[in-house]
């Protein structure tokens, strides 16, 4: 019942981000076959929703499966310094090679975020393993590390500016031709699901899948080169989504248990849900403007998040 | 341990030395002015930052933390942001600043240990929620600001700006004599809290039984290290990896539990790193970095060492 629930939530939503921008839209139109109501759902509306359920649904299960990998509920892409080593790698592209292609920036950015996420694991083993906070609290360290570099880097070639404005995560920008990118994220989904079983059976920690006949090594090379792939895509096309791959992967767990297979698209759609909501109130707060979409995460994701601790802690 | 103090004591007069006179062109009282402000502000940002780390180490009893992934920076922006967009840029303008500068830096460090303390309950080790929350508090304050920001009057957002963006290369300096009444006040208080810290030290368990009230103590540091951290925060911007480098050092220097000395060597060290940097930022590479960025990675670097080579002790 729940489930179906959150299913139609997502797909009134979906429906919603269709009909409401600054150009009017209506139903009526469409119908009568009005040639310019048939563009704007064409050329804009339907690639921003196309993208915000892309972007959402595997920005929120990178995070549920690096919580399963890392063993950490508080942990996501942007909490082990794979979107600052993105960053950096995007920074690099921008530097020396200035002309190049969005494929090629993606695959650099790519490349350094699993680089990144690499080193980052081989510290994380010296960490001492009683104390659940030091993981994140490191990562936001090797994260600073990373972004002291970029920083330097952008503050002598100043492209801070630059950086800074497209880390921004915005959907106002894309249309038609724009945004196909991020259709290569999709073959993500059908990997990812592939090994579920694997992958919460490796979260019961390593020795345990081990004994249980996983190849946890290759297991945890292959899922991270993913997540490091797919994340690299969405922050180079959308930019920032703060707290996406925390709040939704823990709400989901709240409400619907661990089992990551069961559960697999019900955080995607909360997780599309969740951004379509942050980008409907993102176009309609002071419409005919718009803000962008991660201030409207950060703020929706932050409350949500410190509500759930509070909430523990009441309890 | 007098003698490395001491030894501290006369480096950082030298770095004063070298700083004031080096490469001024002649225009010798010009230079003075300029620098001497930005090294006032060096010597409060020092104590602020090594006290409130110190003070909040002993009493989470992890070394590992620093005040400013607490998000209290961020709540300080936060907190001027809806001044001005609830009053007005230009009605605040009109007004008295300074008043204004320590009701923000008041509220700030009010909330701000407002916040910390329900986090950090004495039942049990919350520290780990502590953390979490803090660090969330920072996104989100910060997202809170850009969306009233962005709503904002593109003309009082122009002042907001130039008021808020203190970093070591713009220093405000026009409260600066106020922020050093807070910053001294505060710092006296965690002078007279030594003896409490020292037994802090040794947990809050033996601190009870030693007959320390540990709650109301704990509250007492709260507050003194928001205020701290707000009021540094306010003069050079957010300086989040400063205290835990110079805690890092300081223990490697001193290696004591006596706070009395830890503050001192621990601001003494931050002055001569401040100081230090900013001359080969401003001589050496010709501001092509930022403190800040110096700060940023060396603290980080820092982190990871010290995270090895605990593993290799232990």
């Amino acid at each position: 019942m729940k489930r179906i629930s959150v299913f139609l939530l997502f797909c009134i939503l979906m429906i919603t981000s269709l009909f409401v921008g600054t150009h009017e839209l209506s139903i009526a139109g469409l119908l009568a076959g009005v040639p310019e109501a048939w563009m704007v759902l064409v050329k804009i509306r339907l690639p921003r929703t196309i993208s915000l359920v892309i972007a959402g649904s595997i920005v929120s299960l990178c995070g549920k499966v690096m919580q399963h990998l890392l063993q950490n509920k508080f942990v996501a892409a942007e909490a082990v310094g794979l979107s600052d080593s993105a960053r950096l790698g995007i920074l690099m592209v921008m530097l020396f090679l200035p002309n190049g292609s969005v494929l090629l920036r993606t695959a650099v950015a790519a490349l350094f975020a699993y680089l990144g996420v690499l080193l980052f694991l081989s510290i994380s083993r010296l960490l001492p393993k009683d104390n659940p906070m030091m993981l994140p609290l490191a990562g936001v360290m090797f994260g600073n590390i990373i972004g002291a570099v970029s920083g330097f880097l952008a503050y002598r070639y100043q492209l801070v500016q630059n950086v800074s404005s497209w880390l921004q995560g915005n959907f106002a920008t894309i249309t038609v031709g724009q945004y196909e990118w991020l259709y290569l994220v999709i073959p993500v989904f059908f990997l990812l699901y592939f090994v579920t079983y694997e992958i919460t059976i490796a979260g019961l920690g390593e020795d345990v899948a081990r004994s249980l006949g996983i190849n946890y090594g290759f297991l945890r090379m292959f899922v991270l080169g993913l997540v490091a792939f797919a994340s690299s895509i969405v922050l180079l096309m959308v930019g920032q989504l703060p707290f996406l791959g925390i709040v939704v992967p823990n709400m989901i767990g709240i409400f619907f248990g661990d089992h990551l297979k069961n559960n697999l698209w019900l955080t995607c759609f909360a997780g599309s849900s969740f951004l379509l909501i942050c980008d409907l109130l993102a176009r309609t707060v002071i419409a005919p403007y718009e803000m962008p979409v991660s201030v409207i995460a950060g703020m929706i994701g932050g409350s949500l998040f410190l509500g759930l601790l509070f909430w523990r802690q009441i309890r | 341990m007098k003698v490395k103090v001491g030894s501290l004591f006369l480096l950082s007069l030298c770095a004063v030395i070298a700083y004031l006179t080096y490469n001024t062109y002649g225009n010798w009282s010009f230079a003075f002015a300029l620098r001497g402000r930005r090294l006032l502000a060096f010597g409060l940002v020092a104590i602020a930052s090594s006290f409130s780390t110190f003070t909040l180490q002993t009493m989470t009893q992890n070394r590992y933390l620093t005040p400013g992934i607490l998000g209290l920076d961020q709540l300080y922006v936060l907190i001027q942001t809806v001044s001005f967009f609830f009053v007005g840029g230009i009605q605040l303008l009109s007004q008295e600043t300074t008043t204004m500068f320590l009701l923000s830096i008041l509220a700030t460090a009010l909330l701000g240990s407002l916040l910390i303390g329900f986090f950090y309950q004495n039942k049990g080790h919350h520290l780990f929620l502590l953390l979490m929350a803090g660090m969330i508090c920072g996104t989100m304050f910060s997202s809170y600001s850009t969306f009233l920001q962005v709503l904002m009057d593109p003309n009082e957002y122009d002042m907001l700006q130039g008021r808020l963006f203190a970093s070591f290369n713009h220093i405000h300096t026009q409260h600066l004599l106020w922020a050093a009444g807070i910053i001294l006040l505060g710092s006296l208080c965690l002078v007279f809290l030594i003896p409490e810290l020292n037994v802090l030290h040794l947990g809050s368990r033996q601190s009870v039984s030693l007959g320390i009230p540990v709650p109301f103590v704990h509250r007492l540091l709260l507050f003194l290290i928001a205020l701290l951290t707000g009021t540094a925060s306010a003069l050079v911007g957010p300086t989040v990896f400063l205290g835990f480098v110079v805690v890092t050092i300081t223990y490697q220097v001193i290696p004591t539990f006596r706070h009395g000395w830890l503050f001192l060597g621990g601001t003494l060290i931050a002055f001569l790193l401040l100081v230090f940097g900013q001359f080969f930022v401003e001589q050496v590479f010709g501001w092509t970095i930022t403190v800040n960025t110096v700060i940023q990675f060396l603290g980080g670097l820092f982190f990871i060492s010290k995270l090895i080579l605990e593993r290799k002790k232990g």
